[in-house]
């Protein structure tokens, strides 16, 4: 076993920490306040060449693995968790492609994918498919030498400002889940429109837009995959994106963990530091070891992933342990800094406001708990 | 065309509480402190890979300094520059303004070939502003200093001055020396493409065996400035509390500022 970091990848995060403290976590307030899409941000990091890290050589990118595309998305969630979650939605696009896109496909998409000239997303929830994912009412039908989609996505992550997005639809409703299929839209195409901006408790600036598909016709070759292979392209990309969204609240736990830390050893009451009090001292010592623990379930997920072995058990169980980690290390983090913590002022409430979102999305701590039962009842 | 940029190493200012100086020759402690590219010559080779984008231009590194001046050859390397030189021997240890750019001339020369010289307007450390313009005499090529926009032609460059109480626009042939001060551009970062690559790259060390420079021009027996002493000046603390209740406070706040004629627009 070894936990050592490549040179390489040591190299690559020096740089990835200098452009999080210097450029986007000074910004990090702004954004969150503004609303607006941090695309100053999205900018840097296609600059530094950082949303083609796990898109191989031939296609633009930097061909480097899973978990160095971990760190590197740890980093700049610590730093701003919106700029982390749209670099973490561009993976919900470019892993799909790279794991069922036909060699056509891949040459097309990901080469501005790799560059950050073009940001991805991927929708699949709907009104009435969340937790049921298998329930997509958007329908597919073959016309023309392609397909016809109709029906509208809700919440989707980095919705209007990507370019390409992984659409699934169901091609055959009476088969329900087995009738789905994942299919390649681009931004401009006719019949595909964009709806409501929902609002959101926290996150502001991330986009989560609705997408409206009125007789979108694209070409067969945008079919990703093979028909009706759709679910198991979502569930796949879902896995996936588990480890990139449970390292998103790693990163909110780390920066709240390190404020709360930070300020206690400088809040003087009782005529000394409050770090100075075991029960303060607790709670410090109980955020920094859930953070750790939740670390290493997304490092081993990446690194199973990387090695082409199953990863999906601890893809869940890193996602459902670093949200809850970063619920309760927020929570707590507000509650070092107590009427502090509560102001607009200091960062923490909102991190606590951002945390919620990670129990949720990518499928709920409840859905992550019956993966994860599934698979250790079989094993 | 071709354009070397030269860069020197300096310790980090946001350390500067850790930065030490040698009592037995006056010279900044370099080895615990996080050592960066002067910030002005990050301006510079920022602006030789603008030009280079522009012109398909050559860019060259050089820096004279220890072996970890290579650190900042490499950042220099994975912005952009295509080579990277380092000019170092320990008989170049301890040289002042009039001896580094004696060296540095002399290791431009021997390069094939050069049209533009850019480096940063002084170093955040010592803050001379001297080896730029030394340079530019050591070779005979004209020198534009303070430069904030630079605009290169055929054989000539418009470079606009920034001086202290008005701007000066001026055009020279080549090859020239510029030095270029923070409002000429933002410094990029490096890409991770560049900074692998930059990685396996090779930099060459020049020595004093390659450059054959007489030794009574170089390091600090070479040098003519004699540094006497190094210290932290002590401010004497000229601060004044005013006492009094608020009121009394405040006028004796408006009164100074009055004084000092700070409240014209107050009437």
């Amino acid at each position: 076993m070894n936990f050592d970091l490549s040179e390489e990848q040591k190299t690559i995060l020096e740089l990835v920490e200098e452009v999080s403290e210097k450029e986007i976590a000074p910004a990090a307030d702004q954004v969150a306040e503004k609303g607006e899409f941090p695309q100053k941000n999205v900018e840097k990091l296609a600059s530094l060449d950082l949303f083609g890290i796990t898109i191989p050589q031939e296609y633009g990118g930097l061909g480097m693995n899973y978990l160095t595309w971990t760190l590197v998305a740890e980093r700049i969630s610590q730093a701003c968790a919106t700029t982390g979650l749209i670099f973490g939605a561009n993976l919900l696009c470019t892993f799909p492609l790279l794991n069922f896109g036909s060699e056509a496909q891949k040459k097309k998409y990901l080469p501005p994918l790799a560059r950050g000239e073009a940001l991805g997303a991927f929708a699949l929830t709907e009104p009435e498919a969340g937790s049921d994912a298998g329930n997509v009412q958007t329908t597919a039908r073959k016309e023309k030498g392609g397909y016809v989609l109709d029906g509208n996505k809700i919440f989707i992550t980095n919705g209007e400002v990507a370019d390409i997005y992984i659409i699934i639809a169901n091609l055959d409703k009476k088969r329900g889940a087995r009738g789905l299929a994942a299919f390649i839209v681009e931004k401009g195409t006719e019949g595909f429109s964009f709806g409501q901006h929902f609002k959101k408790m926290g996150l502001e600036a991330l986009p989560n837009v609705e997408l409206i598909f009125n007789n979108c016709w694209i070409p067969e070759e945008n079919l990703l995959g093979k028909e009706k292979r759709g679910f198991r392209i979502a569930m796949q990309t879902f896995a996936a994106g588990r480890i990139g969204v449970g390292i998103g609240a790693l990163g909110i736990a780390e920066a709240a963990f390190q404020k709360a830390r930070d300020y206690a050893k400088e809040r003087i009451q009782f005529g000394r530091p409050i770090s100075s009090f075991q029960a303060v001292q607790h709670i410090l010592a109980e955020m920094a070891t859930r953070i750790e623990a939740a670390r290493y379930l997304l490092y081993k997920a990446a690194w199973l992933l990387d090695q082409g072995q199953n990863f999906e058990k601890y893809a869940s169980m890193g996602k459902l342990y670093a949200s809850e980690a970063a619920m309760w290390v927020t929570t707590k983090a507000v509650q070092v800094l107590g009427g502090y913590g509560y102001m607009k002022d200091y960062p923490v409430e909102r991190y606590m406001r951002e945390a919620k979102l990670f129990e949720i999305i990518e499928g709920t701590s409840e859905i992550q708990r019956n993966i994860i039962a599934n698979i250790v009842l079989r094993e | 065309m071709h354009i070397v940029v030269c860069i020197k190493q300096v310790p980090d200012t946001e350390e500067l509480p850790k930065v030490k100086i040698d009592p037995k020759d006056n010279t900044i402690v370099r080895e615990e402190v996080k050592n960066i590219i002067n910030p002005f010559d990050e301006n510079a080779i920022e602006e030789a890979l603008r030009i280079k984008e522009k012109k398909s231009a050559s860019v060259t590194a050089i820096s004279m300094g220890p072996p970890q001046a290579e650190e900042a050859l490499r950042r220099a390397l994975a912005m952009g520059v295509d080579e990277a030189i380092l000019i170092s021997d320990p008989v170049f240890a301890g040289s002042d303004t009039w001896a580094t750019s004696y060296v540095l001339s002399r290791a431009i020369k021997k390069l094939e070939h050069f049209d533009l010289i850019l480096a940063g307007k002084q170093a955040i450390d010592g803050d001379t502003a001297q080896v730029g313009p030394g340079i530019a005499e050591w070779l005979g090529i004209p020198q534009l200093t303070y430069v904030r926009k630079l605009e290169v032609k055929d054989g000539s460059i418009v470079a606009e001055r920034a001086l202290e109480d008005y701007f000066e626009v001026i055009e020279t042939r080549l090859p020239a020396l510029v030095t270029v001060t923070k409002e000429i551009n933002e410094p990029r970062y490096p890409s991770l493409r560049g900074l692998l690559l930059a990685k396996k790259k090779e930099i060459p060390i020049w020595n004093n065996d390659y450059l054959k420079l007489p030794v009574d021009k170089v390091g600090l027996d070479g040098s003519p400035t004699r540094v006497i002493k190094v210290f932290i000046p002590k401010l004497p603390s000229k601060g004044e509390i005013i006492e009094g209740d608020l009121n009394q406070k405040a006028e004796r706040v408006i009164e100074e500022l009055k004084k000092r004629n700070l409240l014209r627009w107050l009437r």
